[in-house]
């Protein structure tokens, strides 16, 4: 795909030999915005970087903008030694190995049969619907909460990974990436005298993965990003997970919650420097998976919303 | 179920025993989404009952008719909670069409590919952040008294201005917020279908004589329309959809006016208040109208565009 677009702009510029002014401005001006587009994106996150590293005096003042001033530690050597933060911090790693497993699982699982034709799975086309009218519509959040409490699975870590086990748009990608295989890969799977299941196993998921790849970066990222279900499933402080946990201090400053020590503490320190430490660690997990997210992002949404 | 009627003989071709395990294999995943999306989807029936949490859901409750749909309805701020919804989401989907588009066309002119490449990385980090993290971030910078923002326009001589506490401003601010978080997600998509566009294309219009502004507008543009077609339609289904998480984790009582959504009204009606009946049934509107939009949007596109999803 790469290859073809490097083609396209050898084709467009080598037939434009001499430019006009015009395109020249028109050039530069497109360059130029673009590039204030992309530090749009990108100076918030050095601007908190650089408050999370200052003296909270500056920050106070207002003198911290893309540097930090009075370099310290002191914001992150607060959140690391507070019990919450290392508990909720076990959680979320708890919550995106179970739920990143089951997900793919049962992404595969699915994916697999109603990957074949109409003809090779009757009832193929009544299982479809089944699981894609979920994406239209659903109960919502009052009968979802009601149903998490009646079958006791409030405070454990199952209610933040069973409800969504199946993610069905992530199902839609794998599903598509199984459909374009080389059908006669199965075929002769099949006539070696391999079942379905092994054929699955030992066929379909070792040439898959940069599909299979990018569906649990997906899903490890969304895992890592909820916040809703922890907040309305998980009353147990200790069991709070970290997106959950942040929200409860950044955005509702719960200093209610603090035990005398922790106040005083916390008093030093200059509110914003604790507040964008957090931040900073809450992203730290994100830019670690970005490199891959991105190699294998592109060709996943592809195939989720062009191809279909 | 399916496996029984499987085992029946058939008027056409009998099923092979070696289509017994594919059957199996959909069982677990029919199972966790019957439990966690059908019976909510049943449970939405507390909207036509008073709803009472002992006797738990699907119990013996009271069946109290369209009474929740009176009751919400009746609700003065109800008409407000339902502008503000279709206000902001009208607002993202246009943008979330428009700005991806002329990005992408802007980042096809570019001709550095490294600086390209590190244009589009950049720009769809954002989406990637959470709500919390992200809207944390911005209330950071849009803070009255020592936000970035904030400070720029006292720079230029302007007083400071409340973006989440002044309902002037406070809807502007959620669909540009959003818009910035999720444009870089949009343009990825588009920009994927200007490269298979097939290069001749380019090469043919040039020898015709075409300048750049005539190969994009006959180009490129024909080139996207079908996805960009898909995406307008298949987006309309969200026009009910403020962005709970946007909204609930960025507004506070003095922008109810402008802000709270269906959503969060949802939110707070039922597990704030308690009231589940009447937030059931808003929800259950939600879902209704929802669903009409959604199921014209997919009835045109597979209709006219040919687009199947699975």
């Amino acid at each position: 795909m790469r290859k073809t677009n490097i083609g396209a702009c050898n084709a467009r510029t080598t037939i434009k030999i001499q430019e006009s002014t015009g395109r020249k401005v028109f050039r530069l001006v497109n360059g130029f915005v673009l590039i204030l587009l992309a530090l749009l994106c990108l100076l918030p996150f050095i601007n908190i970087i650089a408050i999370s590293f200052s003296e909270g005096y500056y920050v106070d003042a207002n003198q911290v903008t893309l540097w930090p001033k009075g370099f310290n530690l002191s914001a992150y050597q607060y959140i690391l030694t507070r019990a919450s933060f290392w508990s909720s911090f076990r959680t979320s790693i708890l919550r995106i190995f179970l739920g990143g497993a089951i997900n793919l699982c049962l992404i595969i699982l699915t994916a697999y049969p109603l990957s074949k034709d109409n003809s090779k799975l009757h009832f193929r086309s009544v299982y479809t619907w089944y699981f894609f009218i979920t994406m239209l519509i659903g109960g919502g959040m009052i009968p979802n909460y009601l149903l998490i409490s009646k079958l006791g699975l409030r405070n454990t870590i199952w209610a933040l990974v069973l409800p969504g086990a199946l993610p069905i748009f992530n199902l839609v990608l794998m599903l598509n990436f199984f459909r374009q295989l080389p059908r006669e890969m199965e075929e002769a799977a099949l006539i070696d005298g391999a079942g379905h299941f092994r054929t699955m196993v030992q066929i379909y998921v070792p040439v898959s993965m940069p599909a299979i790849a990018t569906i649990t970066l997906f899903c490890i990222v969304n895992h890592w990003n909820s916040w809703f279900d922890g907040m309305l499933y998980i009353t147990t402080p200790s069991r709070i997970p970290m997106q959950t946990y942040l929200r409860s201090i950044i955005i509702e400053m719960n200093v209610a919650d603090m035990s005398a020590d922790d106040y005083e503490l916390y008093a030093l320190l200059a509110n914003r420097t604790v507040k964008c430490s957090q931040i900073i660690v809450a992203t730290i997990p994100i830019l670690c998976v970005y490199p891959f997210l991105q190699r294998y992002f592109v060709s996943g949404i592809v195939l989720g919303s062009v191809k279909g | 179920m399916a496996d029984r009627a499987i085992a029946k003989p058939k008027k056409h071709r009998g099923i092979t025993a070696t289509e017994i395990p594919l059957h199996l294999m959909l069982i677990p995943g029919i199972i966790v989404i019957f439990i966690f999306h059908y019976i909510p989807l049943g449970g939405l029936i507390i909207a036509f009952q008073r709803f009472i949490p002992a006797k738990g859901l699907f119990g013996n409750q009271r069946w109290v008719g369209l009474d929740n749909f009176t009751y919400i309805f009746s609700m003065p701020n109800m008409i407000g909670v339902l502008r503000n919804t279709v206000v902001i989401a009208f607002w993202k989907i246009v943008l979330g069409l428009v700005v991806p588009i002329t990005v992408a066309l802007m980042l096809n002119e570019l001709q550095y590919t490294k600086l390209k490449r590190s244009v589009q990385t950049i720009i769809y980090f954002p989406h990637f952040i959470s709500w919390v993290i992200f809207g944390s971030i911005i209330m950071d910078m849009l803070s009255p008294s020592s936000g970035i923002v904030n400070k720029f326009l006292n720079l230029l001589g302007f007083p400071s201005i409340y973006f989440l506490g002044d309902n002037r401003y406070f809807q502007g601010t959620i669909i540009l917020t959003d818009l910035w978080k999720n444009f870089g997600y949009g343009t990825v998509v588009y920009m994927a279908s200007i490269t298979s566009i097939d290069p001749t294309l380019y090469e043919a219009s040039a020898i015709d004589g075409a300048n750049r502004w005539q190969q994009t507008w006959h180009v490129t543009l024909p080139g996207m329309r079908m996805i960009i077609v898909l995406m307008m339609v298949l987006s309309l289904g969200n026009v009910l959809n403020a962005g709970f998480d946007q909204v609930y984790n960025m507004y506070n009582p003095v922008v109810y006016e402008t802000g709270d959504i269906i959503d969060t009204m949802v939110y707070r009606l039922g597990l704030e208040n308690a009231k589940y009946g009447p937030a059931a049934a808003v929800s259950m509107f939600k879902s209704v109208v929802s669903l009409l939009f959604i199921s014209t949007s997919y009835y045109v596109a597979i209709k006219f565009f040919d687009y199947r999803l699975f």
